[in-house]
């Protein structure tokens, strides 16, 4: 139960999908937080996000009354089981609580990369065995919404936090490298989702500003394309 | 929900499908074992109770299907409710379980493999190397959450124990085809320690398959699948 006195912190940077999950289900509990925004996660690790993550010396890094809890997955498990007021990220019934795991994992282990790895192949790679894989994981998930508005069924649940990456960096990257991906002829319900899930504003408050993720995007794939010449 | 008909699909020598047989056997859940010869090509049933990985452990309790062996092992917690608790009750430290529990799934296995395909001495020390990384942030982990008892749950096996745990056959095994030391005094004196408490407890000494089976299988069919294909993720 949380205390009287409360204080919670996040390390984040601000185009990390990861970072904006946790962001996105802190607002969505209605939980007042500090923001520490990690300037050079590349190079230049802050002493604190060293300190509470020491492991993997990665964000997001939630801390809460001093205590850290890193991994995204784990953080929006902790945040639910802690603040049980406001919606529940997770439904009650344990067999929808493991499919809710088991789709979050997916997500995380095995859709993201595959969709991540066809959109940044290069021109020059033969595309098509990615493009398939991608398309599969998709369509699992495409299948998984039939009859429901959002993955979590009438409300947001953890698997459509999870699944943001899905709906803005991995649409975002599609549109910049114009590879057809999820398009709405074969994924119909996959981009109505997408499009309601952007809508609400404890999502769309807690995108990184789209002009400012393309151009880093943009930059960074032109860095990629110098360094292999 | 009646708590009958719980079936679980695996095969004898999976860490992952021990995990479940370890969390049924914590919580004395009767169920039917179906071993699946993955050699035989994968069964009907493996692939409709998972069209998504067409991977065992495949937990079926009532014909519902449970996948992801942490994901069934959470969820055999909180349905079977009585008796000890795998997951802790505190939020916190559950945050933690679980944390360890990621880490263990993304290390340990593979660190596991390196052992497996190293076929000369310097791959077999950064083999030892790599898996010493790993063995000593668990050994920091274990000192924090048993708090001077024998398992990471405390007096009782929990989530990490069952997560880590469930490859201790597998260590005897690369101990004993390749005379190495996977945990020392030196630096892993408590996880050393440990793995003989885990192996000895009632929930494990009975389903845990013998080293010397272990062996056998892993030079007839584990190492020679690997030699034979690219390695891939598991």
């Amino acid at each position: 139960m949380a205390s009287t006195k409360e204080e919670v912190k996040l390390i984040g940077f601000w185009s990390s999908p990861y970072s904006r999950k946790v962001e996105i289900a802190l607002q969505l509990k209605g939980i007042k937080y500090q923001y520490l925004e990690e300037r050079d996660l590349k190079n230049n690790k802050s002493p604190e996000l060293l300190k509470y993550n020491p492991v993997h010396k990665k964000v997001p890094v939630l801390i809460h009354n001093g205590r850290p809890v890193v991994e995204s997955l784990v953080i929006l498990e902790y945040i639910d089981e802690t603040w049980t007021q406001g919606p529940a990220l997770l439904p009650k019934d344990p067999y929808e609580r493991a499919m809710v795991r088991f789709w979050c994992k997916f997500i995380d282990d095995k859709c993201s990369p595959a969709v991540r790895k066809y959109l940044t192949l290069g021109p020059e790679t033969d595309g098509e065995n990615a493009r398939a894989e991608a398309q599969e994981c998709l369509k699992f998930l495409e299948n998984e919404l039939k009859g429901k508005k959002y993955f979590g069924g009438q409300t947001i649940g953890m698997v459509d936090i999870v699944a943001i990456g899905v709906a803005f960096w991995q649409r975002t990257l599609q549109e910049i490298t114009e590879k057809e991906l999820m398009n709405k002829q074969d994924f119909p319900l996959l981009c109505a989702w997408a499009d309601e899930l952007l809508s609400c504003s404890a999502i769309g408050d807690n995108l990184p500003p789209k002009d400012k993720f393309i151009s880093l995007i943009r930059s960074r794939r032109e860095a990629a394309t110098a360094t292999t010449k | 929900m009646a708590k009958g008909d719980v079936k679980l699909l695996g095969t004898w020598a999976s860490p992952f499908a021990l995990r479940v047989k370890i969390a049924l056997k914590l919580k004395s859940v009767d169920y039917e074992y179906l071993e699946e010869n993955l050699r035989g090509g994968k069964s009907e049933l493996l692939i409709k109770s998972n069209p998504v990985h067409k991977k065992i452990p495949v937990l079926l309790h009532g014909d519902r299907p449970v996948c992801e062996s942490l994901v069934i092992v959470q969820y055999i917690d909180e349905v079977w409710t009585y008796g000890q608790s795998i997951l802790p009750s505190d939020p916190y430290d559950r945050a933690i379980a679980r944390f360890w529990a990621a880490y263990v799934e993304d290390k340990v296995w593979l660190s596991m493999r390196a052992f497996m395909t190293a076929n000369d001495e310097d791959a077999r020390v950064e083999a030892v190397a790599k898996f010493k990384e790993v063995s000593v942030l668990l050994e920091d982990a274990f000192v924090k959450s048993s708090k001077g008892k024998p398992f990471f749950g405390g007096d009782e096996i929990g989530y990490v124990d069952i997560a880590f745990g469930a490859f201790a056959g597998w260590f005897k095994v690369i101990e004993k085809a390749l005379n190495v030391e996977l945990f020392d005094e030196a630096t892993t004196p408590n996880l050393l320690a440990w793995v003989v408490a885990f192996l000895a407890h009632p929930a494990i000494e009975d389903i845990i398959p013998s080293t010397d089976k272990l062996l056998e299988f892993a030079t007839n069919v584990v190492l020679p699948s690997i030699k034979a294909v690219a390695p891939a993720s598991q």
